[in-house]
This record gives structure tokens, sequence and C-alpha cells, in this order.
């Protein structure tokens, strides 16, 4: 099939990046609507054109699960959908997840050839046609297993605990993932809001793992419920994978922060995403309502947060951060989106004080925030300029409802619940192979290096997995066959000793 | 080591009065695993709202967990309308929470008003079996609303009811209780009290010039009640902590209670047309309920604590 292709140059292959169909920014702004209505097979088909098929892959290096891209492109190009899925989900089962969500930009495409020239190969647009695809013709990756005996248990339905489940599974463990909110899916589902990846493509994909034998228990807060020790002596799993996720948001400390009118971009988008607030009351949890909306932070959560807040029928939503533009961490088409649909940015503004409403009853009630205007300054520990206060700069600012996604702190359950080793910040200690402190205990994902990206982790959930079957001595002997210094290795205490 | 079950059942049930029911749930693995001072989120039907309930008793012999709910708002009058025996929860969640410190003091008064009164058991049994003398003080408005008088007895060394009308036990609120306890026990090395805010911060308030050890359970809205929302956080002394996974109990001369109310009413008015709304959904459909001639105080609101 290689050789049919005819030899493309920078020159021959279409020179414009093909574009997304999205919706109107007017109309979409005030609707949960997936924003990014995909390709068709046409623009797909189009795109892949674009593709030079590098003989050596930068693309493939920039892609934190190594998706083998140029070959799924081709497969593109040659009309064989299925077999493009094939190749994406030998690395990824979840495309459809990742093609939305992945910061393409800093990976795969950021390091793209044809974009030396020209723009990128839209490769995260092609991965999500074949995963909308896939989940359409109700195509699924799942392979003949050959059951091993082995236990796996997960903590946490997130990225991480779903890749990792995944490739558990595949390679023949009886796996058990264990979540503590009522439906499964961790911050894919309580924290992404549905105009950026619908609920149904979650819930398709995690059908997808239960095809392959995955379980998922729900309303199971694990380390208080069962503890990790538990879950190893007395419930039979031969190891664990800890995705627990960050979690607890940050707060700055300033004056008015217990305010009613103060939440968490956290608090703010379960209460809209994962437990339908924004339906009540059809659905009985309520929202905080706000005319004048502030998001303090310019990150993905801030994005959703800002964009969340305009859908709920804010009438101005501003966002409030205090490094420019350049440094936002935001995902740049998530930016992009929230410029086109009217959020307000106001770089370089720290807030000092949020101020509380003295009327009478309105006690509690946010009416605005103090700032002050920050200029860049020489570049900090982490490499970007760091902000520095103007002096006489401050100012007030009008808002009522004000929404802090600056950041999140380890959740602390598992800690406070296990002698697993922490880190100085609380986050769970794992070596480079993502073991930690406790024999046949792996943990990945942001409870080991921080708020991070799904993608990133997604690569932690798979390499916990790899670590993982190498421990269990998989690859190799199947427990009840081989015994290994006359100890039967399906006895965990014997495979927990391997691994000390 | 008992499985999570598939579906979470309702296996007794009782009223104590016309907003107070309890729940008996079969949930054997939490039946196991819980501690005095923890709590569950519930759910009682998929578009329904997670709500917070400190757990009144948990029995791993029956493989059971025991609720006691005050139908206030939208959402607990609906499970005191639908939750039958027979039928199930939609979610329930837990054990949440740290688990109450016992068995520091050799005598400790166990305090519960409103809401807390049933949640104050496991704490009183609890701190008996450590070896404390306990003293109970339970508060309710009548003779007739006054449930598990036995129970707290087995519980308590020396029980203390108090009622508003003085129809049983002795005429007053838990903190005159609280005073009479006070003045009975100069040794009283903890109290640990249980309820409406107002009614926590008059107990702190009592003990504060004796500088008896005084915990209390609180009880801020939630979501998650697994750290990752931040609602339900609260002002303990200079710091600001999260009552699901810092708590919930906090040592009551540091809790900023007039903070803590506050926070409370955050989606008082959401609440209010919800609660009216299905109030009157409920008159279209059925002969007209009557309606509990005393309202029961706005901070016994159903949040847990």
């Amino acid at each position: 099939m290689a050789s049919a292709a005819k030899k493309k140059t920078i020159r021959t292959i279409p020179q414009a990046r093909t574009p997304m169909p999205e919706r109107d920014a007017k109309q979409r702004a005030r609707s949960f609507q997936e924003v990014a209505c995909g390709y068709s097979v046409e623009h797909a088909l189009r795109e892949a054109e674009r593709c030079l098929l590098c003989p050596e892959p930068l693309c493939v290096d920039g892609c934190p699960v190594g998706i083998d891209i140029p070959e799924f492109i081709r497969r593109i190009g040659a009309k064989d959908f299925r077999g493009a899925y094939d190749t994406i989900a030998a690395t990824n089962l979840l495309p459809a997840i990742c093609g939305r969500v992945c910061p393409q930009e800093n990976q795969c495409e950021g390091v793209c050839t044809v974009g030396e020239t020209l723009e990128p190969v839209a490769i995260g647009r092609l991965e999500r046609w074949v995963g909308d695809r896939a989940l359409a013709e109700g195509w699924s990756s799942a392979p003949y297993i050959e059951p091993n005996g082995f236990r796996i248990g997960i903590v946490g339905s997130g990225p991480a605990g779903m890749a990792c489940a995944a490739d558990m599974a595949k390679a023949g463990c009886e796996v058990t993932v264990y979540e503590a909110f009522h439906e499964p899916g961790g911050v894919l589902k309580y924290g992404i809001p549905d105009f950026r990846l619908p609920n149904s493509v979650i819930d398709a994909e995690i059908e997808n793992l239960r095809k392959l034998g995955v379980k998922f228990e729900c309303n199971t807060l694990v380390g208080r419920l069962f503890t990790l020790e538990q879950m190893l002596d007395e419930m039979g799993y031969h190891a664990v994978f800890v995705g627990t996720g960050a979690g607890y948001p940050s707060m700055m400390g300033i004056p008015g922060e217990s305010l009613n009118g103060v939440l968490s971009a956290n608090e703010l988008l379960t209460r809209c995403n994962l437990m339908r607030a924004r339906d009540f009351p059809r659905f009985d949890t309520p929202l905080p309502a706000g005319k004048r909306v502030a998001v303090i932070g310019s990150g993905n959560t801030a994005m959703d947060a800002l964009r969340v807040s305009l859908r709920l029928g804010a009438e101005k939503v501003h966002c409030i951060y205090r490094r420019s533009r350049a440094e936002s961490p935001a995902r740049a088409e998530e930016l992009h989106h929230a410029e086109e649909e009217g959020i307000e940015f106001h770089w370089l503004t720290n807030p000092l004080e949020i101020l509380g409403d003295a009327e009478a009853g309105k006690a509690g009630k946010v009416r605005g925030m103090r700032c002050i205007r920050m200029a860049l300054g020489a570049p900090d520990a982490s490499g970007r300029p760091r902000p520095v206060p103007v002096a006489g700069s401050e100012f007030e600012f009008a808002a009522d409802l004000v929404v802090y996604a600056i950041g999140t702190n380890a959740n602390p359950i598992i800690g406070q619940t296990s002698k697993l080793g922490l880190d100085k910040r609380g986050y769970i200690a794992a070596d480079d192979a993502l073991a930690t402190s406790m024999a046949g205990v792996f943990a990945g994902g942001d409870i080991v290096t921080g708020a991070a990206t799904v993608i990133e982790a997604m690569g932690a959930g798979r390499k916990a997995a790899r670590s993982m079957q190498a421990y269990l001595g998989l690859g190799g002997a199947a427990p009840g066959g081989e015994k290994l210094f006359g100890i039967d290795p399906s006895e965990h205490n014997f495979t927990r000793l391997r691994a000390a | 080591m008992p499985s999570t079950p598939a579906v979470y059942e309702i296996v007794a049930r009782e009223d104590f009065s016309d907003a107070t029911f309890l729940l008996e749930i079969r949930h054997p693995r939490m039946a196991r695993a819980a501690r005095p001072g923890q709590f569950v989120i519930v759910m009682e039907h998929p578009e329904g709202e997670r709500i917070p309930l400190t757990l009144a008793d948990f029995d791993p012999g029956r493989g059971t967990i025991t609720l006691v709910i005050q139908a206030v708002g939208k959402t607990t009058r609906e499970m005191q309308q639908n939750c039958r025996v027979g039928g199930a929860l939609h979610a329930l969640v837990g054990p949440m929470g740290m688990p109450s410190v016992i068995g520091g003091a050799k005598k400790v008064a166990c305090v519960g008003g409103g809401l807390g009164v049933a949640p104050m058991f496991p704490q009183a049994r609890a701190c008996k079996q450590a070896g404390a003398y306990v003293v109970g003080i339970v508060g309710f408005r009548s003779r007739s609303l006054v449930f598990w008088e036995d129970k707290f007895r087995s519980a308590c060394d020396e029980l203390i009811v108090c009622t508003n009308d003085g129809s049983a036990g002795m005429k007053g609120f838990v903190t005159d209780g609280v005073r009479v306890a006070l003045e009975r026990h100069p040794d009283l090395g903890e109290l640990i009290a249980i309820g409406p805010p107002v009614m926590m911060k008059a107990c702190a308030e009592a003990t504060r010039a004796r500088k008896v050890k005084t915990m209390v359970s609180v009880n801020p809205i939630m979501v998650d009640g697994t750290g990752m929302c931040g609602g339900c956080r609260v002002k303990v002394g200079d710091k600001v902590k999260f009552a699901c996974v810092d708590g919930p109990d906090f040592d009551g001369h540091q809790v900023d209670f007039d903070d803590l109310m506050a926070r409370l009413a955050r989606f008082a008015a959401q609440e209010k047309s919800a609660l009216e709304r299905w109030s009157a959904s409920c008159r279209m459909s059925q002969p007209p309920a009557e309606e509990p001639l005393e309202l029961p105080d706005p901070f016994e609101e159903v949040r847990g604590g």
C-alpha cells in the first residue's frame, strides 16, 4: 500500500490547514452543545493529504503515549478507517477524548515537519474524527484476552485510571476501577464541560473499557470504605494503581474569600457538569447566579469556568490573570474560543481583596474586587517572567461572583488513610517507574505530578501499567504455571516481596 | 471482606415525628468501616442533589448503616415521601471525613440538638467503650418528639433530656443542660457538640471560660465530599479548612460560627424556590398534606453535621 502512495512534498500537499467546522460564536455562547462540530469524511481525507508521512516522524515523540501518527493518517488517506482506528487504539484507547482535549500545539503538532513551513497537520482533529467514527460504528479494540488470574484494583476513574485499566485488562488481568462519585469518568465528567467534551463521548469510551472486561464500582471512597492495605491483604488485589487526581482547590488567602459569592472552579464546574445544575430546577443541585462573573486564573480550568459562566447567563464574564496572554497556560484553541465568545481578558492584573456588600440584606454577597496592575519582571523558577505589582496602580472592579481557577493541591485522603510515602507538598512519592513506597502500589497522574493535562495523566496510567506488568512478571510466565523458588506467584505476598 | 452492594436497599424506616425519620440501609462494607463522627453523601434519585448526612449508627453484625433525617428542604421532604422499606437510594457513598478522636478524656459530655441528636449516639457509645464517664445531653422541642431515649441511656452514664416546653426532662435548650452538666461535673474533660451552628456556638461559649476541650461537628454545604470542590471551607482559627477531608470535627473554640452560618445560606433563594415548586406540585397531585404548625429552625437544615 505504501508503495502506491505518490511521493508528497511540502509543495504538493494542500497548503492551508482544513478548518474545523464550528458553531457560531454568538449562538454557541449560550448553549452547552459542542463548539467544534468535527470533520466530515472529505475534511479528513483532505487533511490527511497534508501529512508528509515522514520516515522519522517527530510527532510520535511529541505524543505522550507515542501514537503511530503517520501510520494512522496514512490509513485515513487510504480510506482504511478501521485500520486507522486500530493503529491509534494500539496505544490510545480514548481517541475521541484525546483528540478533543490534548494541547496538541505543545505536543504532536508542535513538532510537525509541515509546521516548519506551513500550518502543522491537524493531528488532533484527525484523531478525534477517527475516534468519533469508531464510536458511531461501534468499533472497539477488544482483542482476544487470555485471563492470567491477576486482580488489579484502580483508585479513581479519571484519565489516568482509565488508561491503566485498559492496558491491564488487555494484558489479561481482572480489573476493578473504584470511583467516589456516582458516575465514572473523573475530571472528564465533573470538570470538562459538554461543549468541549460531550458526556456521551465519555460514556461511550467507558463502555469500551467495560467491553474489555473492566468493572467500575462507583460510590466507593477508597481510603475510607477500605484502605490500600486492605485491597492488597484482604481483597485479593495483586497490584493497585492510585490515580486520585490533584483536586483540593487552592485559594489565594486574600480578604473576602469566604464571602458567599466566591467559589472554586471545581465547584462551579461540578455543579454544572456532573450534577446538571444548569438544568435546575429539573435537576435539584443549585448554582450560584452571577451577572458579572470574574474568574481568577488563565489555565484550561479557568477557560472552562469562563465559558460555562457565559452559558449560564452571565452578562459579563471577566478573566483576571497576573501574567500576560503569552504566559497563559490554557490550550490555544480554548483561549481563542473564549475570546471569540466575548470573554473580557484582564491581563497583568492581580486581585488583592474581594469586596463584600455591606448593604442590609446583602450580607455575604460580593460587590467587586480590589485589584492591582502587574508588570513582567525577570524569569522565576518556572522559567516564565515573574509578575511584579505596579506601585500605586490599585483599582476597584465590579463583580458579583468570583471563581478561583488558580490551581489545585494534592487530595489528602490516600495520605490520611495509608502509609504511602508522600512528597513535601503532599503528592504521592513515586519513582521513575511510578512505583510508590508500598510494594504493589503504583500511582500516576495529578496525584503524583500536581495538576497537568488529561493526556499526561493517560500517559502516566499507561506507564504505571507497564511497571505493574513487569512487577507481576507478565509477558513471561502466567501464574499457576511456573513456580519461582517453589512458591506459586499468584500468592500476592510473594509478588509483593519480589518487587521489594 | 463484604462487597459493596449494587443497590442501597432501605431495610427499615421509623418516623419519629412529622419531620424526623430514620432510614436503615444495607451496606455491609460501610457498616464495618464506619467510625463515630463520619458522614455519608446520599442521592435519592438520579436528578437529585448530593446531601451530606452524619451517620447516626452502624452495625457490622446487621451489615447496615442508619441515618436520621429531618425533612426541611425539597430533597429531604422528597426522601420522606419516597423512601420506603424495600426501596433503594440512587447513591450512597461513605464513610467520609476524619473519624472523631475518642478516648482522650475520663469524663465527657456528649451534646446533641436538632439534627445532631442522632449522630451523637455513636460518639457517646464510643466514649463509653473507651472507658469514659459519659454525660449525654439531648434536646427536643417537646415530649412527643423524643426518640432513642433507651439507646442514649445505654450509652451514657447520665442523661439530661431538655425540652423547650418542659414536657419531658428539664425545660430549656441543650445549652441549659450543658450549664447543669458543667456545674455537676467540675472535672469534665471534654465536650462534644453536634447540632445547628447556633447551638454548637453556644456550647463552645459555655465551655470557653473553663477551658474545657470542645469538639464540634460542622455541617457546611458540600458537593463531592472528597476535598475536590472546596464548598465546605470553614474558618478554624486563622486557617481555612475543608470540612469534608480535614473535618468534620473541629475545635469549637476556634471555629468561626458566624462565617459558617452565613455560608449555609449560600443557596437560600434557590432552596426556597425549589421547596415551593415541589410543595405546589405535591398539592396538585394529592389531597393537601397537613403542614407542621411549627417549622424547624432553618439552621437545622439537613446538610449533615
